[in-house]
């Protein structure tokens, strides 16, 4: 185990979500190299407190990358420099002695500051809440090997399954966009046999609500490369194009009940 | 013989069906009084908490037409720490064709719980274990599958079969995923009004039964009432008592331990988990400690060098000079033996100074076996995802030199005292998931933690809950003007301006430390008379300085610390609570030892005479004047045995 030694934070504080921001200035003598980024914020906020000022808020939970609950824009990146690695499991042996680091909450217009580095990605939710789902109401499903699913399939649904809505993609993003967010849900659900009877209702309602609070895709791809899950942007493909077909689908249908 | 009286002679009924294990639920459900589907509107529910029982309570209960208001202090139902589970869930699907059942995955969860667990709840649970395969397939759960299509399964600690079920290393994000879109979906539908970043403080009764609850919005700071015909928690285990644990950093007992105060008995605080694949502390500024998947031990293998001055790096160490002694001590089971067993093995290695790394404070867990059967791109397979964490926060690559893991805290068994219906000793109240002590004795089966939440939420408590609520109908609950309500709101603002007023100098996390350390050192996986005695001298000093020295900076509103505060309080009275039940205990089982009683082998030493019952703590206002009552175990369908696994 070694140290990092002479720190320098820039940290954005902010008293409320109305509130002016402003960076603060922090000076870390010395962590140990085994300590993650947050435990380096815990250390910052432990001294602040024994200073009797305010600590900084930030949101974290698990702690293992995995609850999406933690999301930092370190150094203008999300989840900071190192690829595939949510700012929980990013470790200080990535940085050097003498480091000036600025750290901001994630950026965008539709996550509004609730206090400091601490965001409200609520947004998420009423995308998820309009079509983010497979309609099977508790008790009659059938046996669980009666539809068999290819083994490629399987794993490409769960390559989206994966994302763990923290955010980042669209803190990348420079329009401020939730596609590769959508599109992960719409492409898990939308490739397994069970999905399939809502497929074309569901993307049309994921699609235009995200729409309703989150900004246009024009294909930066920033969203691949901040995603901590490694989530590729193929399923924005596959989202729209099944957007597209649900136009024509969900045409078909009214015109035939009306 | 102390004189602790039973339940039985309070007045309080396990409820327990009548007839063999095997019909209990079937007959159960035929006698159960309904709620029309008109009628169920008519009824509102609070469910606190989004995890796995929660959200999955939460949505079938809107789908079956109660009114339901369901609250995290998370920002989403989706962070709930569920989601960090990451090897699978078991059930007695017997898709393998392996010998696997109902009663085998039965017996197998009561002997793994060493005898320290209902009988007729473990029987439920296995019996409705397939039904949540089935579900979770239909909502589009992606588990792992094999080339032709059909489910895959891999074995877990104490079983001689196959039968969990899993996705990848993340089998826990994957089901909760499952429960908050079905949530989610009632929740668009208007079936569920959703509370996010909001803290259950208080729990309301009036005339003895569930009125409601009182909140903090962790956000505006407002403490609010909200009233309900019933309140079920599904908040979680306690393990974060420990200060270092693998729940997450939020995760806390207040929920449950408010409910306590009002009157919910407590059953077995001090049957706490002690997982034995996490990675090592590695420096004083660790926050927690990280998992490392039981599915792992499949084909990891556990070892240490037999020379306690070993200066050799891991692969350097022939095989001859290594002891794997999981497969020495339990040849039958070898690195697949249970959580308790293979724990203390690991303990016992790093205490007589054969442990490795830096500080020598761990075990190996070597694939190099499996790398060469298998070859790596297999290994990679089955377990890319954990050893990238691993080498994440490690900074050593798993698929050169062995793992290092040591136990750590994780899951509690113990939790609020619940009838057969899922229904806490405050009617109208329940308690499900790891909130809960029912189903897993004195220690938990890997892969059952899962299970046993979607269980409650989605097979047991639609049924139970209608059972309470018919009798009610047309009955209004008390409304949030009633003055128990104002009662408990007061009582929730003082307590946590007098947080804010005490303006001492240390910070809640000082304190939890402290407390932590007082708990892992004296009440952690090896306990004592005398250690436990200790703990319970040093735990009320510590905790009268908390209540001297604290200091919140800030105001009422979104205030991080101030939440922590609260938590840390309530984890006090907790603290002292299970060092008592571990005192009181006198006898080693599953995940509770205590030195004093273990066989000349080392092995825990059970004792039925006196112990086969769970202890029921009942509030009096003093966690160290509470009082011990007991629920006496019978074990009608498996005999009670020494737990073997050699």
């Amino acid at each position: 185990m070694s140290h990092i030694k002479n720190i320098t934070l820039k940290i954005w504080r902010q008293d409320g979500p109305s509130a002016q921001g402003r960076f603060e200035t922090y000076k870390v003598d010395s962590v140990t190299d085994e300590a993650s980024f947050l435990e380096l914020l815990d250390v910052v906020n432990e001294n602040l407190l024994n200073d009797g000022k305010e600590p900084i808020t930030f949101d974290s939970d698990c702690r293992e990358g995995i609850c999406g609950t933690c999301g930092l824009m370190i150094n203008g990146q999300s989840h900071g420099p190192e690829k595939s690695t949510a700012t929980c499991q990013l470790h200080m042996r990535k940085f050097t002695s003498g480091d000036v680091i600025t750290v901001e909450p994630f950026r965008a217009s539709a996550f509004p500051i609730l206090k400091d580095l601490m965001v409200d990605r609520s947004a998420f939710d009423r995308i998820v809440e309009s079509g983010g789902f497979i309609t099977a109401p508790t008790g009659g499903a059938p046996d669980a090997n009666l539809i068999p699913i290819p083994k490629p399939v399987a794993d490409a649904a769960m390559d989206s399954a994966e994302c763990i809505g923290c955010g980042a993609c669209v803190a990348a993003c420079p329009n401020g966009a939730a596609h590769l967010f959508t599109a992960a849900k719409i492409s898990h659900l939308n490739l397994l046999p069970q999905g399939q009877a809502e497929r074309y209702k569901r993307t049309e309602a994921m699609v235009e609500t995200m729409n309703e609070h989150f900004g246009s895709c024009t294909n930066h791809g920033e969203c691949e490369q901040a995603c901590p899950k490694s989530i590729s942007i193929d399923v924005i493909a596959i989202m729209h194009k099944d957007y597209r077909k649900s136009k024509l689908k969900n045409r078909k249908e009214l015109a035939r009940n009306k | 013989m102390s004189n602790w009286q039973t339940l039985e002679s309070k007045g309080i009924s396990s409820k327990i069906p009548k007839g063999s294990v095997e019909d209990k639920w079937l007959g159960y459900k035929e006698d159960l009084k309904l709620v029309n589907p008109n009628n169920k509107r008519k009824f509102k529910v609070l469910v606190v908490g989004t995890g796995l029982a929660g959200a999955s309570a939460a949505a079938t209960l809107a789908e079956l037409g109660y009114e339901v208001e369901a609250f995290t202090f998370h920002d989403s139902p989706r962070r709930a720490h569920s989601i960090a589970a990451q090897g699978g869930i078991n059930a007695a699907k017997n898709y393998q064709g392996d010998g696997d059942s109902v009663h085998r995955l039965f017996y197998d969860t009561v002997k793994g719980g060493d005898f320290r667990a209902r009988e007729s709840n473990v029987h439920r649970l296995a019996e409705v274990s397939v039904n949540i395969i089935d579900q979770m397939v239909a909502q589009g759960v992606p588990f792992a599958r094999e080339y032709g299509g059909l489910l895959d399964n891999r074995s877990f600690g104490g079983a001689q079969v196959s039968r969990t079920f899993y996705a990848r290393g993340q089998t826990g994000q994957q089901l909760l995923l499952g429960a908050y879109q079905q949530l989610a979906r009632q929740v668009g539908l208007g079936g569920v009004k959703l509370w996010t970043k909001v803290e259950m403080v208080d729990v309301v009764t009036v005339d003895g039964k569930a009125a409601g609850i009182v909140t903090r919005d962790l956000v505006s700071g407002e403490i609010r009432s909200h009233s309900g015909h019933a309140v079920l928690l599904c908040t979680g285990g306690y393990g974060n008592v420990f200060y270092l644990s693998t729940n997450a950093m939020n995760c806390n007992v207040t929920a449950a331990w408010r409910a306590h105060r009002k009157g919910a008995y407590f059953a077995n605080p001090c049957f706490t988990q002690i997982h034995p694949t996490c990675i090592p502390q590695s420096d004083e500024t660790q926050s927690k400690l990280t998992l490392m998947s039981e599915s792992l031990r499949n084909d990891g293998r556990v070892w240490v060098p037999k020379d306690r001055d070993e200066k050799r790096s891991a692969d350097q160490i022939p095989e001859e000079e290594r002891d794997y002694i999981l497969e020495r001590l339990y040849p039958s089971y070898g690195n697949l033996a249970p959580r308790d067993i293979s724990s203390r093995a690991a303990k016992r290695s790093v205490d007589s100074g054969l442990g490795v790394g830096p500080l020598k404070n761990g075990v190996y867990l070597d694939f190099s076996a499996a790398i060469n059967r298998l070859g790596e791109p297999v290994v990679a397979e089955r377990y890319g995802n954990l050893f990238e964490m691993y080498e994440r926060i490690s900074g050593e690559n798993p698929y050169k030199t062995p793992m290092r893991i040591y136990p750590a805290v994780h899951y509690t068994m113990g939790g609020l005292w619940v009838d057969y219906e899922l229904m806490t000793s405050i009617p109208g109240v329940y308690a499900l998931g790891e909130a809960n002590f029912s189903d897993h004795g004195a220690n938990r089966l890997g892969a059952s933690a899962l299970m046993q939440g979607l269980a409650d939420g989605y097979f047991v408590i639609p049924y139970t809950l209608g059972n309470y609520l018919a009798p009610m109908l047309n009955k209004p609950a008390p409304g949030v003007d009633h003055p128990a309500f104002k009662e408990a709101e007061q009582a929730a603002t003082a307590r946590y301006t007098g947080y804010m007023n005490i303006k001492g100098t240390r910070s809640p996390d000082y304190f939890h430390r402290q407390l932590g350390k007082i708990m892992w050192d004296f009440c952690g996986m090896e306990r004592t008379k005398e250690s436990l005695e200790k703990a319970l001298g040093e735990i009320p000093a510590l905790y009268e300085e908390f209540q001297k020295d604290l200091r919140i900076p800030g105001d009422m509103a979104l205030n991080t610390t101030l939440e922590k505060a609260g938590r840390v309080d309530d984890f006090f009275q907790l603290g002292m609570l299970l060092c008592r039940d571990a005192l009181e205990r006198e006898e080693s089982c599953g995940g509770h030892f205590r030195a004093e009683y273990q066989y000349d082998d080392g092995e825990a030493m059970r004792n039925d005479e006196e112990f086969a019952h769970a202890a029921a703590w009942e509030w009096t206002g003093d966690p160290m004047q509470s009082i011990r009552n007991i629920e006496p175990l019978e074990f009608e369908a498996i005999h009670l045995a020494v737990r073997s696994y050699k």
